[in-house]
């Protein structure tokens, strides 16, 4: 028996493994994940790429792995109200489980969704896509997910079907039992000059203490465009831990926007692999963090091809003693000629205890590139507040004017307008004294 | 009445003397000039005044409209209808124009117990004063003082200034950096404000300001100090004879 640190996941895999889909093989599947997380256990802050994320508070609790959802309709509709208003194409779960009930109907040409557990049971055995990680050398938290994945959602998008009305999957954490664990799968295709725009929005209960282990891989065809938001807006009691991996075929373009406010550690990766010609991808970034909270982006980007493209542009405001971490890593491969990377980072400190590590990692093994990235902290400018404070402001709402000013070109990026007031909305009720200016935004 | 009253005022800036004794009385209604050379302490009585907090009032007082200016944070006093000119704008990246100002007003009308203007009448009202300075409507959606030329900025200023109408304007060399057309502008929507309730105090280097603007009183400010006052003639002098003359007073 292995002395790494895995809590108590795996005396939970035997409790719930017959209730988690697919048939013996896919069982099979889930147990070398384990074995694999097992092995490894939990990162620790010795490993590189967790070295300023401790996973303590996880390895350490109890876990209760979600295989039902069980909340009335009425506590359903309070959650997804607070998640804020939506009116086009959504699915909805609660504890990482698919609630048909409340997600209404999604169709349209060329697009099929399915919920994850209904695919399993549809296709005989796990989707081969979902099976192919959790295997192999992928990272702890990945096979962790790949092992106890309940649900989830599969989309597949036919060649040549764009599909501009947003589809949000949003991700409700209920309050019901001390440490809820639950792990979303999300599996996205789009096919050869397809178009995706989809929000995944994760919030919960205010009293949610919950672990949100989730993974989602999207595939962009060829020429396919594909706007992927996530909004990570959880209880500041939870833990979540995000990984999002994209792969991209010749000529296809994907634009994320990792928007994270809440939980107490919220740990996000992206992968992107550019594996096709001409293929180029933007990330943007807006982080909070405040009280105790603690908020990790680990991006990378793989250039494989010649002619690739990637712009990322991560924004951290950092207040209290909350605590940011960014690392974005570009590896530019030795084919990858003609590649343009550009990356910046830049963070605003509101207190003094508050705290962010950031650091660009460049791997360039081509000629003919062109990479840039650039990283900032800062300080609200004095000079600007006291501007303010003369023109009859109350220092709090000078403060909050300036931070949200900050935030406001992160805002600028977002496509959908529901998305950026609402974002608006959030970001100005993190901020004392930003009612006095919003009314006259 | 007298709206503003100093009284020996004595200011350090990090430990160093800088006012040194300054008396000053200002009525409503009345322009006033401080003149001086350059390291008299204008730009700290400017300073001192609107309450930035590098300043440090070691003796003295200063009296608002009776009330103690200096108990005051900068945002009480603005509400309370003290406004400063910048002689440095600050660039506001992000920060639109009109969003501040419509919070700037909100702020001191609801401090006077008046209803905040809602977004159709303030624009009207900010388009209105917009044209006191000459200002295009396309500077108000801007960020604040961003990418603006110095006259900008300036009439950026007053426009600021004619929206929140103060009852006492403090000019920090609003004439610097202005060329003659520019200058022209500003100095004829700073007269347009002139009212028998308000005064203005500017604080000006240079006596050409003085032509646009004609003050009812000059004083010049040296060594800390206000050394001699006089009519609108003392600036024809000093422009005449400089400063130097003054020096001698002031030890």
């Amino acid at each position: 028996m292995s002395t790494a640190p895995t809590a108590n996941f795996l005396p939970e895999f035997e409790r719930v493994a017959a209730h988690l889909p697919g048939d013996a093989r896919v069982t099979e599947r889930r147990r070398a994940a384990l074995a694999r997380f097992a092995t490894s256990g939990f990162p620790s802050q010795r490993d590189e790429a967790w070295r300023y994320t401790s996973t303590a508070g996880l390895a350490r609790r109890q876990h209760s792995v979600a295989i039902d959802a069980q909340i009335s309709l009425e506590r359903a509709r309070a959650a997804l109200a607070a998640a804020g208003a939506w009116n086009g194409p959504q699915c909805v779960f609660v504890d990482g489980i698919h609630r048909a009930d409340l997600s209404g109907a999604v169709a349209a040409a060329g697009l099929r969704i399915r919920p994850l557990a209904a695919a399993v049971a549809e296709d005989g055995r796990i989707d081969e896509r979902f099976a192919g990680w959790g295997a192999g050398e992928c990272s702890p938290m990945i096979a962790l997910n790949a092992a106890f994945a309940a649900d989830g959602v599969v989309i597949d998008i036919a060649d040549g079907a764009k599909h501009t009305d947003p589809l949000r999957l949003l991700f409700v954490m209920t309050a019901d039992v001390r440490g809820r664990a639950v792990f979303p799968r999300v599996i996205v295709s789009v096919g050869q000059g397809s178009g995706l725009i989809m929000v995944e929005q994760y919030v919960g209960e205010s009293a949610a203490d919950g672990f949100t282990n989730t993974v989602t891989q999207i595939h962009a065809g060829e020429g396919a465009q594909v706007t992927h938001y996530r909004l990570q807006d959880e209880s500041p009691k939870a833990y979540h831990v995000g990984n999002l991996i994209v792969s991209q075929e010749r000529g296809s373009e994907v634009v994320s926007h990792s928007l994270s406010f809440g939980a107490l550690m919220a740990r996000q990766d992206i992968h992107v692999m550019l594996r096709g010609p001409e293929s180029s991808v933007t990330l943007n970034g807006l982080y909070m963090a405040e009280g105790r909270q603690h908020v990790d982006h680990h991006t990378r980007i793989d250039h494989f091809e010649p002619g690739t493209r990637s712009e990322e542009y991560y924004k951290g405001i950092l207040g209290g003693h909350g605590r940011g971490v960014f690392n974005g890593k570009v590896v530019v491969h030795p084919h990858a000629i003609k590649t343009d990377a550009q990356q910046s980072n830049r963070n605003l400190l509101l207190s003094k205890d508050a705290e962010i590590d950031t650091k660009p990692e460049l791997e360039i093994y081509a000629d003919d590139v062109k990479c840039a990235h650039g990283a900032t902290v800062g300080q609200l400018d004095e000079d600007a507040l006291f501007y303010l404070r003369s023109r009859g402001l109350e220092e709090s709402a000078a403060r909050a004017l300036l931070t949200y000013a900050f935030a406001g070109d992160v805002l600028g990026r977002l496509g959908i307008p529901r998305l950026r007031e609402d974002l608006a909305a959030r970001i100005a009720g993190r901020l004392p004294g930003a009612a006095e200016f919003l009314e006259a935004v | 009445m007298t709206m503003l009253s100093i009284r020996n005022l004595h200011a350090a800036v990090e430990g160093k003397p800088i006012l040194k004794g300054l008396n000053l009385e200002v009525r409503a209604g009345e322009v006033h000039a401080i003149m001086g050379p350059n390291g008299s302490g204008k730009s700290t009585l400017a300073h001192v005044l609107s309450g930035r907090d590098a300043y440090e009032v070691t003796e003295g007082s200063i009296l608002f409209e009776g009330k103690d200016l200096l108990a005051m944070s900068p945002e009480e006093r603005a509400r309370e209808g003290v406004f400063l000119a910048f002689q440095y704008p600050v660039e506001i990246p992000g920060v639109n124009n009109v969003y501040m100002l419509k919070a700037a007003l909100n702020a001191v009308r609801r401090h006077r117990g008046e209803a905040p203007l809602d977004a159709v009448d303030f624009l009207k009202l900010i388009k209105e004063k917009a044209m006191l300075v000459q200002m295009d409507e396309r500077f108000l959606s801007r960020a604040v003082n961003e990418g603006f030329s110095g006259g900008e900025k300036k009439r950026n200023e007053i426009l600021q200034m004619a929206v929140l109408e103060p009852k006492l304007a403090l000019l920090d060399e609003t004439d610097s950096g202005l060329d003659i057309d520019a200058l022209r502008v500003v100095a004829n929507g700073v007269n347009q404000l002139r009212r028998s309730d308000r005064a203005i105090v500017m604080i000006t280097h240079y006596q050409r300001l003085l032509e646009h603007i004609v003050p009812d009183f000059v004083h010049v400010l040296a060594g800390g100090r206000i050394v001699k006052s006089g009519g609108r003639d003392l600036a024809v002098t000093l422009e005449e004879r400089g400063y130097d003359w003054l020096k001698d007073e002031a030890a």
